[in-house]
């Protein structure tokens, strides 16, 4: 899932400043079961700015809707009243509902983000969340015993942990795991070690973002 | 505000706190009534939600009795209510409303007198806190 | 000869090679590279500069390296993938290259997180066996990295390559090295050695695979200045090992840097025993002025003279 995390109360009502009438879009997919701007913490932010708003004696109108996801056309439309009505749109999707929901509401609509997208990641234990794709467009797990180190190598490298690997942990924090330990165990425990002896070469990144913007276009689901 | 009468909203777990106010009442020990009392099954079903909820419709408080920690009938109910707790009081502090208006005890089962004390407790220090901020905030509006 | 430097002349002629290290300084300072330059003049057969080491913001390797061939003497280059992709790497090392630069060190690079920029972006286009695949293609092929397209002029370059074999997942240690000779490296400096048990092992893997007779292994060792040094290393160094002997040394010693420069000169004793290693590098960090008398009492001196061309 794509994980989001709330950005800080005081940094979204610095952004909320300027209106009187904000609808609060939660979105029913990933960032609900991440609890970032499900359709709960679309409540608890209505509630936590309504009681803002008072203390500071504002007259503010608060409304909450949750869709069923921001990232598709059929869901965000039906909901275009509300979203019209309001002055501003507080979306708590990941980056990508942010944009999609101004994409459909047209160029009128300001829709500003609660939160901040981190990664693509799981859920390790309630209330953990760890990133394990970068979304490269040209995906190595295969050679790389189904982990990545493109999103979790410091370094992304493709060719063994660096000689900053200890003890299993990465270089750069004692907390964060070395990819390459992982990958190391892994095909040690699958008597693939071998695998690791192959050089790969300099990856193309034209596939990544580095690339630009990427889309994805199946002739065969075209209308 | 000599005369404050806080408002408090009781969360109570329906194993500990609800049979020590049984005991509490049939004993007939008297305490403050100032609580507005919500029944729970375990304080394990609060949710922030609620609890900010409740201050936001008005409560100058909110307290949470659950049963002592490794007591619970849900076995860990009561923990992570304090989890929730500590996040409702955060929520609180970052919109200026104090977070020590929320507080959560436990209770060793009915233990009627331990109950009372802290209906005591807890509406004497909502009492020094005064009333709720968001009361106060529209009280000053009326006032201008 | 691949690139007729000094210390390709001197390892492929069987000398025991020595060399050394300087830190650029972290503004545009000339001096302190002169007179960090001056105590390793005569005593190595060729200087490491380091490139931003620890991601802390220093001169240029190459704009150091270069001011070294100023002044006669000869440099190493080191390069980290970490700040460049392979536009500015292959750039780089044309004008590197050009400014006669022929020995070059292909590394990875610590983490940006590690120096006083810990904000940035990192690159990381390539990792350091890919860089190392780059330079050889650009100097025996005569192309650019993954291409046909073809360099005007020559790049002459040593190749060297870093080795850690402190760090973890051990058993993984000697693959790496065994791939970067795969890839092409020339000569490797090794991490700083304290444990000298765990060096042996190593290259005793290393003699096994035979990669001892397709690569010049130089050994990494840096004086320890104090007690507390060592202590402070062991604790925080990332990748580096320090047995308690030799902390209790250095903390008992009423002379740290007399007791420092003892142990190193035993270190080098019994690494010249070891099979496979082809020299030293010293890395005396921020003690340069140590290096002289550390080679002299070694019996490292006078460095070995071998033909301009
Ligand atoms: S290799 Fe690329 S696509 Fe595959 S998991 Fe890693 S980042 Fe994602
Ligand atoms: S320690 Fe491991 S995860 Fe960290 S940068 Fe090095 S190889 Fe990558």
């Amino acid at each position: 899932m794509i994980v989001g995390e709330r950005k800080p109360l005081e940094e979204i009502r610095a952004m909320l400043d300027p209106y009187r009438k904000i609808l609060i879009l939660g979105c029913g997919e990933c960032v609900s079961v991440c609890m970032a701007g499900g359709e709960k913490e679309v409540g608890i932010l209505a509630s936590q700015l309504r009681m803002l708003y008072k203390r500071q004696g504002r007259e503010v109108e608060i409304g909450e809707v949750t869709l069923i996801r921001q990232c598709d056309r059929e869901y965000i439309e039906p909901h275009l009243d509300k979203i019209y009505q309001a002055d501003v749109v507080l979306s708590m999707a990941c980056g990508v509902g942010v944009q999609f929901v101004g994409e459909v509401a047209g160029e009128e609509v300001i829709v500003l983000p609660a939160l901040n997208t981190k990664f693509y990641g799981v859920n390790l234990e309630a209330g953990m969340w760890a990133e394990r794709c970068a979304g490269c467009g040209d995906c190595v797990l295969d050679k790389t015993a189904g982990i990545c180190p493109i999103a979790r190598c410091a370094k992304r490298l493709l060719n063994g942990p660096c000689g900053g690997s200890q003890g299993g942990r990465c270089e750069i924090n004692p907390e964060v795991e070395c990819a390459w330990q992982l990958i190391h165990e892994r095909l040690k425990a699958r008597g693939q070690l071998e695998l690791l002896e192959e050089i790969v070469p300099a990856k193309n990144w034209k596939p990544s973002l580095s690339g630009g913007p990427r889309k994805v276009i199946r002739e065969d689901l075209r209308l | 505000m000599g005369n404050f009468e806080p408002k408090i909203v009781g969360m109570f777990c329906h194993y500990c706190a609800l049979a020590a106010q049984d005991v509490a009442g049939k004993g007939r020990m008297s305490f403050a009534p100032n609580i507005r009392e919500v029944r729970v099954l375990c304080t394990g079903k609060i949710d922030v939600l609620h609890i900010l909820k409740a201050m936001e419709d008005g409560a100058d408080g909110v307290l949470i009795i659950g049963c002592k920690l490794g007591e619970c009938y849900f076995r860990e109910g009561n923990m992570r209510a304090f989890k929730r707790v500590d996040y409702a009081r955060k929520l609180l502090d970052e919109i200026g409303i104090e977070g020590e208006r929320v507080q959560m005890y436990e209770v060793p089962g009915p233990m009627g007198k331990r109950f009372a004390d802290i209906i005591t407790e807890m509406t004497e220090k909502i009492k020094s806190l005064g009333p709720s901020p968001l009361k106060k905030a529209a009280q000053e509006e009326l006032m201008a | 000869m691949k690139a007729g430097s000094n210390l390709e002349k001197i390892l492929e002629k069987g000398e025991f090679a020595v060399t050394g290290e300087l830190g650029p300084p972290k503004g545009n300072d000339i001096e302190v590279i002169k007179k960090k330059a001056e105590h390793l003049r005569g005593n190595v057969d060729a200087i490491n500069v380091t490139d931003n080491q620890t991601a802390v913001v220093r001169m240029s390797s190459i704009a150091t390296c270069a001011l070294l061939v100023q002044m006669g003497l000869e440099p190493v280059m080191q390069m980290v993938t970490r700040d460049r992709n392979r536009i500015a790497i292959q750039s780089d090392i044309f004008g590197a290259t050009a400014l006669g630069i022929k020995n070059m060190l292909c590394l990875s690079g610590d983490h940006q997180i590690f120096g006083n920029q810990k904000e940035a972006a990192n690159v990381f286009d390539i990792d350091s066996i890919q860089l190392i695949q780059c330079v050889k293609a650009m100097r025996d092929e005569g192309t650019l990295l993954g291409g046909q397209e073809k360099i005007e002029g020559q790049v002459r370059l040593f190749i060297g390559a870093a080795a850690n074999p402190f760090a973890d997942p051990f058993e993984f240690r000697v693959v790496r090295l065994a791939k970067k000779v795969k890839a092409g490296v020339d000569f490797i400096q090794t991490q700083c050695i304290y444990d000298m048990d765990r060096f042996k092992e190593w290259m005793r893997m290393v003699t096994d695979r035979g990669l001892h007779e397709k690569v010049h292994i130089l050994a990494g060792i840096t004086p320890l200045k104090s007690g507390g040094m060592a202590r402070y290393m062991a604790k925080n160094v990332a990748g580096i090992t320090i047995p308690d002997k030799i902390i209790a040394r250095m903390v008992k010693a009423k002379d740290a840097r007399e007791e420092g420069m003892k142990i190193c000169v035993e270190q080098i004793e019994e690494l010249r025993q070891i099979k496979g290693v082809h020299g030293i590098h010293i890395m005396a960090i921020e003690w340069e002025e140590v290096v002289p008398e550390i080679v002299k009492r070694a019996g490292l001196l006078p460095r070995p003279k071998v033909s301009k061309n």
